[in-house]
C-alpha cells in the first residue's frame, strides 16, 4: 500500500499573534512551529494502514519554506519512508493553487490513498484535500473519524453537525482526517536518528498565480470579562438575576 | 444591465429536511448583492434545492427569504448527500448561469461540497466566512485564521468565486418574494457517483446541535468523572434550548464523544450563552468558544483563564453549584 500524507507546517496557536507592519502578514519572530494537529492524524493512519497491510510506503508531501524540513523530519521520526518539499517561500493564501502544485507531484504518483488534515489550524480553510482529489480526478471523503480499508474499497465516517455519515468509496482515494480516528505516536529516538537519514527530495513548487489575497490582518476586539460574581453556590441567585436583566438570555 | 452579478446559494438539506443555514446563506446573498454601494447591482439571488423528489416543497420558504428563482434537482440518488453528483451539478449549473458568487454554508455538508466545486470552476474559494460583501472587482470576505486570533480580510478575484459562510454568522431574515421555481437536470448520473453515502446516523432528534443551538453548556475535567456529565445535562434541559459540549480533554479520555469537542480541532460555536463548567480555559477550547455573546464560567480555581473570557464567573465547586443553578434556572423559567 502506497500513502502519500500532505502536511502542513504551523505555528504552535498557544501565543499573542502580532501583525507584522505590512498589515498582512504575522509577525513569525518567537514563534514556534509545528506538524498541523490533523496532519499528524493523517500521517499515523498511513502508518497504521501500511503496518496492517504488511507492506508499503507513506511518502510525506510537505509544501513550504526550507523551515519545513523541521515538521518533515518529525513525520519522518514517526516512520514514514521518505518526503519531498514542494519549495515555496509562502504558502500562499488560495487553496486551489496550493492544491495545483500539491497535484502535479502527486499525479501519476501511484498512490492508493493520498491523505491530508481535515483542516489546517493556521489558515483555517480545509480545502485543499478535495480540490486536489478534483484536479486529480480521485474518489474524495472529508473529514474522516473513523476508516476500514479492505482490499480496493474502503468504509469511512464523518461527523455532521448532531449525525455521522457513513460514507464508501473505491481506491485510490483522497481523504482528509479528523480528529478522533487515532492518537499520533511520539517519535522515538531510533526514528529521530533514521529520520535523518531518509530521503528528503525537493522540487520547485509550481503555484501559479493567487486568485486570493490579504487585504489586512486584524485582532479581533478583546473580550472583557474577569467580573466574579461570587463564591459557592451563595453566588447563583445574583448570576440567574444577571443573566435575566443584564445579558438578557434567560 | 450589464453589471447585474447574480448570486446562486446551495441550500443544505438533510434526509429532505432543509437545514436553517439554507436561510442564513440566502440572507447573506441579498445582503451581499445590496453591498457595495450598488457593485452588486441588486442582482438575483437564485436558490438551489438539491434532493430526492418532493424536495421542491420547500420552495416557498426560501422565496420567503428571498430567493428570486428557486432551481430545484431532483433524483432518488439525492436521497443523501450525494457528493459527487451535486458537486458536478453546482458546478455546472454556477458556470451556466454566469452567477457572479457560489454561497454555500460552512456546514460539515458545505465544507464538503464547496472546494470540490472550487476544483471544477478552478475559481477562488474561502470557507468558514463570517461577512461577504461585493466590491466592483473582488468578493471580500472576513475569515478567522490562527484559531479565531486574527480575523483576516481577503480578497477574492474572478468570477465566479465560491464562498462558505459560517453557521450562525448571518442569522436569517425574511424578504419576501415571489415563488418561481425551475426545475433543472442532474449532470451525468447520480446512481454512478463513486462515493456514497451509505448510511445517515441521526443523533438524538430532540437534542439541538451546538451549532444551532442558543445556549450551549459545557464540562471540563474540573468535573472529575464521566459520571457527573450528568449534571451539564440536567443544566442544559433546564434551559430547554441547550446543547452540551465538552473539552477536547473530556473527549479525548472518552467521556464524551469526540463530536461533542469544542475548540481549536473541534467545533467552533457563537452561542448566545456558554455556561462553562469544570474548565480552566485552555487556548484550545477558547479557539472554539471565545465569540460567544455572554460567557459565564464555574470553576474551582479563581486564576483559571476561562474567567479572564467570562462575562460572569462563579468561584467554586462545580459539582455543588451547577445542581443550585439547575433548579433556578428552572424556576426563573418557570416564573415566565
Amino acid at each position: 500500500m502506497k500513502i502519500a500524507v500532505c502536511i502542513k507546517r504551523v505555528p504552535v496557536m498557544d501565543v499573542r499573534f502580532t501583525i507584522a507592519p505590512d498589515g498582512t502578514t504575522i509577525n513569525e519572530a518567537g514563534l514556534k512551529f509545528d506538524v498541523n494537529d490533523f496532519d499528524l492524524w493523517a500521517v499515523e493512519a498511513a502508518l497504521q494502514l501500511k503496518e496492517k497491510a504488511g507492506e508499503g510506503e507513506v511518502v510525506i508531501v510537505a509544501l513550504g519554506p526550507p523551515a519545513a524540513e523541521e515538521q518533515i523530519r518529525k513525520a519522518l521520526s514517526m516512520g514514514a519512508d521518505r518526503a519531498i518539499r514542494l519549495d515555496a517561500a509562502r504558502v500562499p493564501p488560495d487553496g486551489v493553487a496550493i492544491a495545483r502544485a500539491l497535484a502535479e507531484e502527486l499525479r501519476g504518483g501511484g498512490y492508493d490513498l493520498i491523505l491530508f488534515g481535515r483542516v489546517a489550524v493556521d489558515s483555517s480553510n480545509g480545502v485543499v484535500g478535495p480540490v486536489v482529489a478534483g484536479l486529480l480526478d480521485l474518489p474524495c471523503v472529508t473529514a474522516v473519524s473513523k476508516l476500514d480499508i479492505k482490499g480496493d474499497r474502503g468504509t469511512a465516517q464523518r461527523e455532521l453537525e448532531g449525525a455521522q455519515e457513513i460514507v464508501q468509496f473505491p481506491l485510490p482515494a483522497v481523504l482528509t482526517i479528523d480528529e478522533g480516528l487515532n492518537k499520533e505516536r511520539l517519535p522515538t529516538l531510533k526514528g529521530i536518528m533514521a529520520a535523518k537519514k531518509k530521503p528528503l527530495v525537493v522540487k520547485p513548487a509550481s503555484l501559479g498565480s493567487s486568485l486570493v489575497s490579504v487585504r489586512r490582518l486584524e485582532l479581533p476586539p478583546d473580550r472583557v470579562g474577569g467580573r466574579i460574581v461570587g463564591e459557592g453556590v451563595a453566588a447563583v441567585p445574583e448570576l440567574v438575576r444577571l443573566l435575566q436583566t443584564e445579558a438578557k438570555v434567560l | 444591465m450589464a453589471n447585474m452579478a447574480n448570486a446562486l446559494v446551495f441550500c443544505e438539506t438533510r434526509e429532505g429536511a432543509l437545514r436553517k443555514v439554507a436561510l442564513e446563506a440566502l440572507t447573506a446573498a441579498r445582503k451581499l448583492l445590496d453591498s457595495g454601494g450598488g457593485a452588486g447591482g441588486g442582482g438575483d439571488v437564485h436558490a438551489l434545492l438539491v434532493g430526492a423528489p418532493g424536495i421542491s416543497s420547500h420552495a416557498s420558504r426560501l422565496a420567503d427569504h428571498g430567493a428570486d428563482m428557486v432551481l430545484v434537482a431532483e433524483h432518488a440518488a439525492f436521497a443523501q448527500y450525494n457528493p459527487e453528483a451535486t458537486a458536478a451539478l453546482v458546478a455546472d449549473r454556477t458556470r451556466a448561469g454566469g452567477y457572479r458568487v457560489l454561497l454555500v454554508s460552512s456546514s460539515a455538508q458545505g465544507r464538503d461540497l464547496a472546494p470540490r466545486v472550487a476544483a471544477k470552476l478552478a475559481c477562488a474559494i474561502a470557507t468558514d466566512a463570517t461577512s461577504v460583501t461585493l466590491e466592483s472587482d473582488a468578493i471580500i470576505v472576513s475569515h478567522p485564521i490562527n484559531t479565531g486570533k486574527i480575523i483576516a480580510t481577503l480578497a477574492l478575484e474572478g468570477t465566479p468565486a465560491v464562498v462558505a459562510l459560517r453557521p450562525g454568522a448571518v442569522p436569517p431574515r425574511e424578504q419576501p418574494r415571489p415563488v418561481q421555481m425551475q426545475h433543472i437536470e442532474p449532470v451525468g448520473d447520480p446512481s454512478a457517483a463513486r462515493v456514497v453515502v451509505a448510511e445517515l446516523k441521526q443523533g438524538s432528534r430532540t437534542q439541538l446541535d451546538l451549532g444551532e443551538a442558543p445556549v450551549i453548556v459545557s464540562g471540563g475535567r474540573g468535573l472529575k468523572a464521566a459520571d457527573n456529565f450528568r449534571l451539564v445535562e440536567e443544566l442544559a434541559s433546564a434551559f430547554g434550548n441547550a446543547a452540551v459540549g465538552a473539552t477536547r480533554a473530556v473527549t479525548d479520555d472518552g467521556w464524551r464523544p469526540h463530536s461533542d469537542q469544542i475548540g481549536q480541532t473541534g467545533r467552533v460555536v457563537s452561542p448566545d450563552l456558554y455556561i462553562a463548567v469544570g474548565i480552566s480555559g485552555a487556548i484550545q477550547h477558547l479557539a472554539g468558544m471565545r465569540t460567544s455573546k455572554t460567557i459565564v464560567a464555574i470553576n474551582r480555581d479563581r486564576d483559571a483563564p476561562i474567567f479572564k473570557v467570562a462575562d460572569y464567573g462563579i468561584v467554586g465547586d462545580a459539582l455543588e453549584i451547577v445542581p443550585a443553578l439547575t433548579a433556578a434556572v428552572r424556576a426563573a423559567r418557570g416564573s415566565h
